[in-house]
């Protein structure tokens, strides 16, 4: 049974897809490599970048950075490469226009909020609450005096 | 009162999850509608010394249909472009994406084949100048060879009847 088990985990390993490594000549171009690989999102697993993600779409994408990184091409190059053919999508920090003004605002926004609710609650309980009418201050003064005498 | 505020925000959260809900995160708009197609060349599946490529499509309103033999939504759609294909009334060319040519040919003649004729992309490389994440994929390009809609995943009838054909018919009236 232990055997068993030992096998079972060891040829579950050998199953796992690879991510194929590429040499690179020039450290500096592999660091570029790195860097473009991370921010760009891969669309088939649309949580992953395309430097993580085992789906084919971004191996096949990664073989471009690569093709294209050798080529030559700036970094601006690529994502442009990129980002003419899947769109922003595609950019994990998409650029700051009207169509995303929304994606960037939000969190100011929702911080701007919570501050504001935080404020409102703090001011509310920082004034002392009297709700007596004349009446019942008069009473209460009334007892005290009572109490000390 | 005291309640009107909470109330408010539940209110406005709902509105916002239902309209999560109906979204589909899978459709990624995409930057290529309204461009011109992108140009390739490549070899014909059932007739590998002929090249293809979409500037021999110019001057008529036709379909670019990405499949492969290995996906299995395109069994699902295939009956329905099928179906529609056989109306006549637009060509439909099919992107073999990275499929081997064998196991293309061999699904084409076990389930019909509604294509004008397909396209072997065997690397992908032109899926990936056309922006092509999921097969299947359904481009509708007019008649200058301009890219005007595209359906990610498979077609349904809906889609065909109140999506595909309208805009069919429109291009089908504008001038080349």
């Amino acid at each position: 049974m232990k055997l068993a088990m030992i096998l079972l985990v060891l040829f579950s390993c050998s199953l796992h897809a690879e991510i194929k490594i590429y040499d690179f000549k020039d450290p500096a171009l592999e660091q570029r490599y790195q860097g473009l690989t991370e921010e760009l999102r891969c669309l088939v697993c649309q949580n992953q970048n395309i430097a993580d993600s085992h789906a084919e779409l971004a191996e096949d994408l990664r073989g471009k950075v690569y093709e294209l990184l050798n080529k030559g091409e700036s970094d601006a190059q690529i994502v442009e490469y990129m980002t003419n053919r899947y769109g922003d999508f595609v950019l994990y920090r998409p650029p700051l226009k009207s169509k995303t003004l929304i994606l960037w605002l939000a969190p100011i926004l929702t911080v701007l909020l919570g501050a504001f609710g935080f404020w409102a609650v703090l001011r509310k309980r920082d004034k002392p609450q009297e709700h007596l009418s004349d009446a019942e201050r008069r009473r209460i003064e009334e007892l005290l005096k009572r109490k000390s005498e | 009162m005291r309640y009107l505020l909470p109330l408010g925000a539940f209110i406005v959260l709902v509105i916002f999850l239902g309209i999560g809900l109906k979204l589909d995160p899978k459709e990624v708009p995409s930057p290529l509608i309204g461009k011109p197609a992108p140009q390739f060349s490549l070899p014909q599946l059932h007739a590998p010394e002929q090249n293809f490529s979409p500037e021999q499509m110019k001057g008529k309103v036709w379909l670019l249909n990405v499949w492969a033999s290995w996906c299995v939504s395109c069994r699902e759609e295939h009956i329905h472009l099928s179906e529609f294909a056989r109306t006549g009334i637009v060509e439909v060319v099919g992107l073999n994406y990275k499929d081997e040519p064998e196991d293309a040919k061999k699904w084409l003649s076990l389930l019909g084949n509604p294509y004008l004729l397909s396209i072997s992309d065997k690397e992908g490389k032109a899926g990936l100048d056309w922006g092509v994440y999921g097969v299947p994929e359904t481009f509708v390009i007019d008649k200058k060879g301009v890219i005007r809609h595209k359906q990610t995943g498979p077609v349904n009838p809906e889609i065909l009847q109140n999506v595909i054909l309208p805009l069919v018919q429109t291009l089908n009236g504008e001038a080349s």
